[in-house]
């Protein structure tokens, strides 16, 4: 791939660091707990959390596992657990 | 309560995944929130600093709206030069700066006052994490009272950084800004909305985001909404508009005691060890309730 | 048509026929006349463009880079502690590959104050990415603005550019020049066409910064770029010459040195009276010629040991130190490198510092002592000030 001239980029490169790797903990959803307010998707940090279908669902591509989506959800319908890798 | 309303399948993001910021970054929040609130027709100008290190190594950048990084202290300046080029050009982009309270309250201040006394058609963000994280939690103008830095740390003869916050928004609205508003990541509605009307609204706009930073105070990245949460209701933090230099809507709390929030993170750990420093936090308390007076954030409670 | 001008409104001038979008200066003698007209050009109308009127040097070569990313001509002008004061943005512009065009009246820099003429300023900021161009009077001072657009802008090239002309000396002094018409510019040099601009419709990132998995071929494109504008400049200032008549073709410029054994080597003003000088002396039968250096950056190494095969002593005249190196002088020590194979003797003679005048016997002495091979020294020095 060669240089841009002065280090100038367009979009859509980001994606391909994949940030699911950095992840310990999982965040997971329980589907009969939530009221799909959508408060995860709206604080998430990583844009990694999108409505599909009926329900909110996480790109495990990019989630860090921080746990603020869990942490926030007022229905407690997100647990994080440990990675298994 | 997060103040969330708004449907995310309705919302189109201009700040993609793949992005280098710690798990639970406060400022990568407000980075998306910013985006998402400004939309497509906007070039953003940003500082050197965190945000702009883990959003753009290159080739890997995270913004899907024209970006621009050029030096730490010079993004008012470099707004100035977009804004006149497209006017020159007939153009209708937005121009919005995205900048660090480092790069805002200390080493950019020459430009900014420049950029808002000239009057440029720009809404200046400062995400505001009190210090300097990308070089390794160094003490900022906005670093509070007391809290501990790399460069302001507690020790035998030092309970922290021995300053108060700058107050940025007041020498802002001073130079004649038409709106100048205060934030936070903790109610990301207000924020996104305070986006828009800045943007609205021509002439240089000021809106300053009070952005948690999970490895810099010291608190599980998980925490990063609460935090901001607790610095509200402590009164550490105001949410207010300013319109043409009068304070209009301010957000009103049931305060809780500055402790609930000193108690959350590190950078204040030494008020409590090796045993609870009651004068230094009664200073702090006296800072929360001083801003309380001034903004009238209390919500009067029932007799 | 030829008009008496002042040499900083022959630069105004030549800035307006260029049609920037966005103009943005910070006063500082010995350059504010330029600034001062271009406002002036700006409140009448004459010069269709935005002059953003910034708090400092530092905000308007940063404003520069600003407007040149959304896809503006900009045009800057200082000098001194001006550049300085932007020193960090004048290695970022260079490096975000923005052809900005930046007049410098080259002035000495501080401490002590002075606001006399030296070529300090530009030349410290000899490994920025910038090219810098000399011009010796108002006309060539002039011209090279309109080559300097057009140099920047070639995608091939996509360098900054400081065009120099020495402070007071030619700045503020009336000369006769000949100032084109705006059809023949705009004949000459056509519209900016940026690479890439900051752009709603077609978004990119600028001003990314890079690892060392990619810096240092970041850093060797800006090299290979300024190599390039070798012979892109060559073939702009032949366009120039066919349509203007006015021959800046070289990179260097010889006089008198068929046959030469001792050259004087120098940049701007100083080449007039160094001609003078020649003339003199070779009347008197002495084999002795000039150099003008024109582009520092790129610095024509090649033209020079081309110019100066057979000669036998060279001296530079240095309106630089460069404070600790044996040789004194920055320009003496390219010319070294230059000639080295040809194995001349080769003196920096630094003087002219802070306005001091350069006289003609002045440059005769120089000549002299070139012959004599006197070592790198300073010339003109008041010994009696000195301990
Ligand atoms: C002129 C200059 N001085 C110092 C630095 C080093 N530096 C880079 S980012 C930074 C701190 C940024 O702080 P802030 O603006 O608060 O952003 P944060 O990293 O906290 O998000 C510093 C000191 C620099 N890049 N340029
Ligand atoms: S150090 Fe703080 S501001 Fe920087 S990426 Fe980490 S959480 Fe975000
Ligand atoms: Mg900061």
């Amino acid at each position: 791939m060669a240089l841009n001239v002065g280090a100038v980029a367009a979009p859509g490169h980001a994606r391909n660091n994949k940030t699911g790797s950095w992840r310990v903990f999982c965040p997971t959803l329980d589907t009969a707990k939530c009221n799909k307010c959508g408060t995860c998707a709206l604080i998430c940090p990583e844009v990694c959390i999108t409505l599909s279908g009926e329900f909110y669902s996480v790109d495990y591509d990019f989630c860090k596992g921080c746990g603020l989506c869990a942490e926030e959800c007022p229905k407690d319908a997100i647990t994080m657990k440990k990675e298994e890798k | 309560m997060t103040g969330n309303t708004e449907k995310e399948n309705v919302s189109v993001d201009y700040f993609e995944s793949g992005h280098r910021a710690c798990g639970g970054c406060g400022p990568a929040l407000a980075g998306k929130l910013i985006a998402r609130a400004a939309g497509p027709n906007t070039i953003i100008v940003a500082s050197t600093g965190c945000m702009e290190v883990f959003s753009t190594p290159y080739p890997e950048t995270a913004w899907k709206t024209p970006w621009i990084h050029s030096l730490f202290q010079n993004a008012a300046a470099v707004a100035s030069g977009v804004e006149a080029s497209l006017k020159r050009q007939g153009r209708d982009e937005k121009v919005i700066v995205i900048a660090g309270d480092g790069a805002t309250f200390d080493i950019g201040m020459l430009c900014i006052s420049g950029m808002f006394e000239r009057g440029h058609d720009v809404t200046y963000i400062c995400y505001d994490n009190e210090a300097y994280m990308n070089t390794g939690i160094q003490r900022s103008g906005a670093t509070p009272f007391d809290a501990s830095t790399t460069t302001s740390p507690a020790g035998k003869l030092s309970n922290g950084n021995s300053r108060p916050k700058k107050d940025i928004p007041a020498i802002l609205a001073a130079h004649g800004s038409p709106y100048v508003a205060t934030t936070s990541i903790a109610t990301p509605k207000d924020l996104m909305d305070k986006v828009k009307r800045a943007l609205s609204i021509k002439g240089p706009c000021y809106i300053q985001v009070h952005a948690p930073c999970c490895t810099g105070w010291g608190f599980d990245g998980c925490k990063t909404m609460e935090l901001g949460r607790l610095a509200l209701n402590s009164g550490l933090w105001v949410n207010y508009e300013m319109v043409n230099g009068v304070v209009e809507k301010v957000k009103k709390v049931k305060r809780i005691p500055v402790d609930d929030y000193l108690k959350a993170q590190k950078r204040f750990r030494h008020l409590y060890r090796p045993q609870e420093n009651k004068d230094e936090i009664a200073k702090i308390q006296a800072i929360a309730d001083s801003n309380a007076q001034k903004y009238g954030i209390d919500i009067p409670v029932k007799k | 048509m030829l008009q008496i001008t002042e040499g900083s409104h022959a630069v105004a001038e030549a800035v307006k026929l260029c049609r920037p979008q966005v103009v943005s200066a910070y006063p500082i003698t010995p350059q504010t006349h330029i600034v001062e007209r271009l406002a002036e050009m700006v409140a009448d109308g004459d010069l269709n463009g935005e002059y953003i009127c910034v708090e400092s040097e530092f905000s308007a070569l940063s404003s520069c880079v600003g407007a040149s990313a959304a896809g503006s001509r900009v045009y800057s002008a200082t000098t001194s502690q001006g550049l300085a004061f932007m020193a960090e943005v004048v290695f970022n512009a260079a490096g975000m590959r923005l052809p900005i065009v930046m007049t410098i009246a080259n002035r000495a820099l501080g401490a002590p104050l002075n606001i006399w003429n030296d070529q300090q300023d530009s030349i410290f900021l000899r490994d920025s990415g910038w090219m810098q161009i000399y011009g010796e009077d108002a006309q060539e001072a002039m011209d090279l603005h309109f080559i300097a657009y057009k140099l920047a802008e070639r995608h091939d090239v996509l360098l900054p550019c400081f065009v120099c002309l020495d402070g007071f000396i030619v700045s503020h002094t009336f000369e006769p020049v000949d100032i084109p018409s705006q059809k023949e510019i705009d004949e000459f040099l056509p519209a900016f066409n940026p690479l890439h601009r900051l752009d709603a419709k077609n978004p990119m990132s600028f001003g990314m910064y890079a690892t060392p998995d990619c810096y240092q071929e970041f850093r060797y494109e800006i090299n290979a770029a300024m190599i390039r504008a070798k012979a892109a400049y060559r073939e702009i200032a032949a366009e120039f010459k066919a349509k203007f008549g006015r021959d800046y073709t070289g990179l260097v410029e010889g006089y008198r040195l068929e046959d030469a054994e001792t050259a004087i080597v120098a940049m701007g003003s100083i080449c007039g009276t160094a001609k003078d000088a020649i003339d003199e002396m070779r009347d008197a039968g002495e084999k002795v010629g000039l150099l003008k250096i024109r582009s520092f950056r790129p610095f024509p190494s090649e033209e020079v040991r081309t110019a100066l095969k057979g000669v036998k002593n060279i001296a530079v005249i240095e309106k630089n130190i460069s404070i600790g190196s044996r040789m004194l002088g920055a320009v003496g020590l390219e010319v070294k490198d230059a000639v080295y194979k040809d194995s001349p003797n080769i003196f920096s003679y630094v003087g002219g510092l802070g306005g001091r005048d350069i006289r003609k016997r002045d440059i005769k002495q120089i000549v002299q002592w070139a012959k004599e091979g006197r070592n790198d020294c300073f010339f003109g020095l008041r010994e009696e000030l000195l301990k």
